[in-house]
């Protein structure tokens, strides 16, 4: 019975200890005043008080932080980009994702699992290094430039560098594996036989693809774009190494609160405003789930 | 082996259906010099088949004999090799599976997970570009004749094994196939419910008049519904006849085997000397002559007489004192008189052991069998003499058959309505006996390590060679 009660404790303590309370703290901060202090917020919040401090607190709320953010349009601005590049990558993700997916569980058996490890390989490398590593590649003397340049496909080095087409094409590569893994898992599932009778019923390939194939990876789709969507939407290394200066993304400028401005309180609200936006997307992707599970029991 | 045979294929016009004994029957499916490979594996060798319209022909063998591939020939998913395949007389070698007047019932169901009952059944004829009503009228009819009306709105994991079953198979009768092909459409269901089904597949295959082909390894189930057998081994057609056929006169060891029980006795066949068949029999086994079949006891008239009412009263109100308690005979029918007697025997006389045919020498210092229906060709031959179970009598005393043989009991398998009796013989072969269970179990006279007599007639076996 203990042991039961424990296993059962052991997550959820651990999403106690690592979500539930740093969020705690964040939207606490979120709730203070900025002050030129370390650490740079005043705590409106004092424990110690007892019951009326507590009071104190609740009549005395302001959620002026959360109002500056509507007062500068910056913020919105960010958030909407953000929301913007997040879904366009993802869309750009699933496009290039599923045909990979498609061909590694159409490969012969024997070769699937190297095909599956060659997908999760990059990940044995750092990230950051990965994303360095673009960097060499679409600078104006980068490899892509010496090369087209090169073949004599163009004469000026093609600015790719600080755009935004640098900034989906480093969204695209590092969130692959998170589109293709879902959706190969699906694929592999299916069962050639619905293939088949599909064709025995009159359809050609291509229209058994679209009635059978496609609806039936589905829920691979589904989850692999909000593997992708969740992640890209606080995305805030890609931006800043490889974007430029008109790449407005929320997770660079709640970055720049926290460090440049030393703004925590305001860092703390877009925190705040940003999860709740996510909340939507996770809890879509939960149903999803859990409707596929029903599904298939 | 229950032989439940029902025999559906009836038209009201012919009295039987036996389209492949008729020249001039053209047949729906020709198999010419076909031949499959798959990188050094013949699946399939050079095999010719005819297969007619409105049959529902079986093919049946063990796992690996080629015969999906067959049937995945004739879908289009397969394409021979070698030699041809018509239908109708048209080529359709390079007919995709798609263009194909074939339909296939696949043996995992490949019912769509997505789309509900309606729509599953509706796939094929919206890929006819048919009409809403059409498709609809058409798929209601296809939901009354599977009895699943009321499943229509389901998604296939949402009803039972047997309702898929049925899903699948009115699926691929939707657009009216000119051939269906069902691969081990029952494998997935239980013993019951497989019974059932079969009984339904063949009203349906009846009722649509459409031809059925059914890959089956299971022999009792391609006995009861198919028109005829196809027995395959390794990529050949061993036997293709009708199931009685197949079962009463199997044409090699390995049909007789493959299909229900059988026991194998192998010897020299010799041809069968006519002027002395008849004696030879009883001759051979002078020392233990048989009894005559009935004997009658005595010459009296065997009838007691047996007091009635009126004599049971006067008994005990007056006689008792005198003569004591009344004793009544156990109730008994009067026994039969010297004329039944005799006509009894003529009856149960020795049925005439027929002419021709061979003897067998299986073993020393036994009798030879008798084969009246042995091919006389044999003459000289090793022969393999297969006797099914239930053809062969078991029995304490000696019975009066031409084909008699002594063992021992070791086993006794009972089945509810028949038991089988495990017998080793004197040689050290072991047959297998079959009796219906008329009596209860524990009013059988025969157990465990008995001397019991097996007996079969001159007709009982069918004479192979390897």
């Amino acid at each position: 019975m203990m042991r039961r009660t424990f296993l059962i404790a052991l997550p959820y303590i651990w999403l106690l200890a690592l979500f539930l309370v740093p969020f705690a703290i964040v939207l606490k901060i979120s709730l203070s005043d900025i002050a030129l202090a370390r650490p740079p917020y005043m705590p409106q919040l004092d424990l110690t008080g007892g019951l009326a401090a507590v009071w104190d607190f609740i009549t005395q709320l302001d959620f002026e932080n959360f109002v500056f953010l509507t007062s500068d349009d910056l913020y919105w601005k960010a958030y909407l980009s953000s929301l913007k590049i997040a879904a366009l990558s993802t869309a750009i993700t699933l496009v290039v994702g599923y045909p990979i997916a498609y061909a590694m569980a159409r490969a012969a058996k024997e070769w699937r699992p190297t095909l599956l490890m060659l997908v999760i390989l990059p990940f044995w490398t750092s990230f950051l290094i990965r994303v360095y590593s673009w960097m060499g590649i679409l600078s104006t003397e980068g490899v892509l430039n010496q090369f087209l340049i090169g073949i004599g496909a163009i004469s000026e080095p093609l600015q790719i560098l600080n755009t935004q087409t640098a900034v989906y094409i480093g969204i695209v590569y590092t969130y692959l594996p998170f589109m293709i893994l879902p959706i190969y898992s699906a694929l592999e599932k299916l069962d050639d036989s619905l293939l088949e009778a599909a064709e025995d019923l009159g359809c050609s390939r291509t229209t058994a693809f679209w009635l059978v194939t496609l609806p039936l990876s589905k829920g691979g789709v589904i989850a692999g774009c909000f593997l992708v969507f969740i992640p890209t939407l606080g995305e805030f290394v890609i931006p800043s190494l490889l974007g430029g200066s008109e790449t407005l993304m929320i997770g660079k400028v709640l970055w720049e609160e926290f460090f440049s401005n030393r703004d925590w309180p305001v860092a703390s609200a877009v925190a705040v405003i940003l999860l709740l936006i996510l909340i939507i997307p996770i809890v879509l992707f939960q149903r999803n789930e859990q409707k596929q599970r029903e599904a298939e029991g | 082996m229950a032989q439940s045979k029902v025999k559906p294929k009836q038209s009201p016009s012919t009295a039987a259906f036996e389209p492949w004994n008729d020249p001039n029957e053209k047949p729906l499916i020709q198999f010419k010099g076909v031949t499959k490979r798959f990188g050094d594996f013949t699946a399939i060798d050079n095999l010719t088949l005819d297969i007619f319209e409105r049959e529902f022909f079986a093919l049946l063998g063990p796992s690996g004999c080629g015969k999906t591939t067959m049937m995945r020939m004739l879908a289009g998913f397969e394409t021979p090799t070698e030699g041809q395949i018509l239908l109708s007389g048209r080529d359709i070698g390079d007919v995709p599976p798609n263009k194909r007047a074939v339909n296939m019932m696949f043996q995992s169901y490949a019912l769509f997970p997505h789309l509900s009952v309606w729509d599953n059944i509706a796939f094929g004829l919206r890929r006819e570009k048919r009409d809403k009503d059409s498709i609809a009228s058409r798929v209601d009819e296809m939901l009354r004749l599977t009895r699943l009306e009321k499943f229509a709105n389901r998604k296939p994991h949402q009803i039972s094994g047997g309702q898929r079953q049925r899903v699948a198979l009115a699926r691929s009768l939707a657009k009216a196939p000119k051939l269906l092909l069902l691969d081990e459409p029952l494998g997935a269901l239980d013993r019951k419910l497989r019974e059932e089904t079969q009984f339904e597949l063949m009203d349906i295959q009846e009722t649509t008049g459409t031809t059925f082909v059914i890959v089956t390894h299971d022999q009792e189930e391609a006995m009861t519904v198919a028109s005829r057998v196809a027995v395959m081994d390794e990529g050949k057609m061993v036997q293709v006849a009708t199931p009685q056929t197949i079962y009463e006169a199997p044409n090699s060891v390995y049909v007789a085997s493959f299909i229900g029980d059988v026991n194998l006795i192998r010897g020299t066949a010799n041809l069968r000397n006519v002027a002395t068949a008849a004696p030879a029999a009883p001759e051979s086994e002078s020392e233990t002559k048989p009894e005559p079949v009935t004997k009658i006891e005595t010459d009296e008239d065997p009838r007691k007489p047996q007091p009635n009412d009126y004599g049971k009263w006067l008994h005990d109100r007056l006689l008792a004192p005198i003569l004591g308690q009344r004793v009544d005979e156990p109730k008994a029918l009067p026994a039969p008189t010297k004329a039944e007697l005799a006509a009894a025997a003529e009856l149960q006389a020795p049925v005439d052991v027929p002419e021709g045919g061979l003897t067998i020498d299986w073993a020393e210092n036994t009798p030879a069998l008798i084969a009246a229906n042995g091919d006389p060709e044999f003459d000289g031959n090793e022969v393999v003499l297969a006797l099914r179970p239930e053809k062969m009598g078991i029995a304490k005393t000696k019975p009066d058959a031409p084909n008699v043989m002594r063992g021992k009991v070791i086993d006794i398998a009972y089945l509810g309505n028949i038991s089988t009796y495990h017998v080793e013989l004197k040689t050290g072969t072991m047959v297998k006996a079959q009796v219906a269970n008329t009596r209860r179990v524990s009013r059988r006279n025969i157990t465990w390590e008995d001397e019991v007599w097996v007996s079969f007639s001159a007709t009982a076996g069918v004479v192979l060679t390897e």
